[in-house]
């Protein structure tokens, strides 16, 4: 069976790869602290499989955790210069190959999507083949191995370690914003250990009347609309709205179905982030690249879509997620 | 109800534009002190957190594919399918990029858009460019507009595609949350499901209101005509 440790293992062993490939770079303006951080963050990822078997102590990890922030924000995590093809270069490949370049980009969800369906009769020896609590885990890396694969048969590049060259260069220009949505969702479960939740519902059981289905929705999808504007990011919003509505209210009172349910919650954030200043690198940074005169013009144009589309995904969450 | 002060610190946080990393660890230590935990208890939490959220992260099993293929010329080939729509309206132009940033978006493309990437190098220049076909000028408050256009087709056509596709942060950070803190089993795929709904209504709203940006842009411009008659007045000396 393939287990769900293998691919965080697969994870673990390109962090520690790139890490490599940064520490051999002398040219690097942050050669040490750069190499530093993803080489740690992928001795985290091997390291928490005893921690999440509970054999290895989770506080290690969580000292590490920490030094990885601070090595990320005090200014020790930089960009190297990569070399990578011009301009030129690219535009004669692209003529080259035209739309086959998008073979081994549509090999990755293809292969996906049949193994995850294919994934209850894939047996050997009757044990499943796919780790069958984390199928969709399991397909997707297996779908993106394979369309390596597919990209190094098709477009045959000089040196077939492309992809991990290639792969540093964004690796590092998404910088230490890879780590946050592992963060975040730590926030998320300190935040209900803590009773964040808890106290929201509290305040949220004033304004909700008793045993009303809609009510709930309601303050569910405007709720999370809400807490993504003020912290410009559904992803914080979504732990604490989820602890103080959508869990107890919605799925525990309603008998809704959670996949629905908590899917477009999300959602129903998003329509926030288009709203919010605070989503800076959404609605502020593009004004600045387009040299906007006011720098609240983007938000402006997205407002007229995000208010009826938060009325879609209230109306959705009411009549498709509650049988 | 102390420990509200924890989204207090994120909110302020945020605000003042520290590291997201700093804020969010800074209020995660507040939070859970107040919420009666000790010293070690946190570290403990911040470590077993990391490791139950690893499948966040399983973003960048996909970077070494992204990156062969940006290698090789994906977005200069995007950028040739993006130009067969030259030849229409500004808000006809933005749909098209709407359709194809959210179609790309659903298998996982990201990458391909981009306010840095394709906004401001191609998208508003192509917008742009139809009103200047069809008015022979463009006044400032008409690009105005096309450039918050431009911005939002992008945004409106990512947030409401990529959920469509499995691997992306959202989809796994919620089965990561409810899978550890109520012990549910969701799968991504189903999640994702769900949010197609969302994505046609997403591209619907979206899409009429752009077919609609035609018609306010020539309203304006008629409204720019008749204001400022001097100029072309003076030009037709």
């Amino acid at each position: 069976m393939i287990n769900v440790e293998a691919v965080y293992w697969l994870i673990g062993i390109l962090f520690v790869a790139w890490a490599s490939l940064i520490a051999a770079d002398t040219n690097h303006p942050r050669r040490w602290g750069s190499s530093a951080f993803w080489g740690l963050l992928g001795l985290c990822f091997f390291y928490s499989t005893w921690v999440q078997a509970g054999t290895a102590p989770g506080w290690i990890l969580g000292v590490a955790v920490l030094v990885l922030v601070v090595l990320a924000s005090t200014g020790l995590l930089g960009h190297g210069k990569h070399r990578t093809s011009t301009g030129p270069e690219r535009e004669s490949y692209a003529k080259r190959f035209g739309n086959k370049l998008f073979i081994p980009a549509l090999t990755l969800p293809l292969v996906t999507v049949i193994l995850v369906l294919a994934a209850p009769v894939l047996n050997i020896g009757g044990a499943p083949l796919l780790d069958p609590k984390n199928t969709t885990l399991v397909a997707l890396a297996i779908g993106a191995v394979a369309a390596v694969v597919v990209a190094l048969l098709i477009l045959k590049p000089k040196n077939p370690a492309t992809p991990i060259f290639e792969s540093r260069r964004i690796l590092e220009s998404i910088g230490w914003a890879a780590l946050l949505p592992q963060m975040l969702t730590t926030l998320g479960i300190l935040f209900t250990k803590a009773g964040v939740g808890t106290a929201v519902g509290t305040l949220a059981s004033g304004l909700l009347p008793k045993g009303s289905l809609i009510a709930g929705v309601l303050v569910y999808c405007i709720g999370m609309f809400l807490f993504t504007v003020l912290m410009g990011n559904g992803f914080a919003a979504f732990p604490i709205m989820t602890a103080a509505i959508g869990w107890p209210v919605l799925v525990q009172t309603f008998h809704g179905d959670p996949a629905i349910i908590f899917a477009i919650g999300m959602l129903a954030g998003f329509c926030g982030t288009l709203c919010t200043p605070m989503a800076a690198n959404f609605n502020l940074v593009p004004s600045a690249l387009l040299e906007m005169k006011n720098k609240y013009g983007v938000i402006t144009a997205q407002v007229g879509t995000a208010i009826p589309l938060l009325a879609v995904n209230i109306a959705l969450m009411y009549f498709l997620a509650f049988h | 109800m102390l420990v509200l002060i924890g989204v207090l610190l994120v909110i302020v946080g945020f605000a003042i534009r520290l590291n997201p990393l700093i804020v969010v660890t800074v209020a995660g230590i507040v939070t859970a002190l107040l919420g009666g935990m000790n010293p070690a208890q946190i570290l403990d939490s911040f470590g077993t957190g990391f490791a139950s959220s690893r499948s966040v992260t399983i973003f960048v099993a996909v970077l070494p594919v992204v990156g062969i293929i940006e290698f090789f010329g994906l977005q200069e080939q995007a950028k040739v399918l993006i130009g067969r729509l030259a030849k229409l309206t500004a808000g006809r132009v933005l749909i098209g990029y709407l359709a194809v940033r959210q179609i790309t978006a659903a298998v996982g493309l990201n990458s391909i858009g981009g306010h840095a990437q394709t906004v401001r190098p191609l998208v508003f220049p192509m917008a742009e460019g139809a009103a200047l076909r069809r008015y022979g000028h463009v006044p400032e408050k008409i690009s105005e507009k096309i450039k918050g256009h431009s911005a939002g087709a992008d945004n409106v056509g990512v947030f409401f595609g990529e959920d469509v596709f499995v691997a992306v942060g959202s989809i796994l950070l919620i089965t990561t949350f409810v899978d550890t803190t109520y012990h549910l089993h969701l799968e991504p795929l189903q999640l994702a499901l769900w949010a197609i709904p969302t994505a046609i209504a997403a591209f619907l709203i979206h899409g009429f209101r752009l077919l609609r940006l035609d018609k306010q842009l020539d309203k304006e411009y008629r409204e720019y005509e008749l204001t400022a008659p001097k100029e072309t007045a003076g030009e037709a000396k």
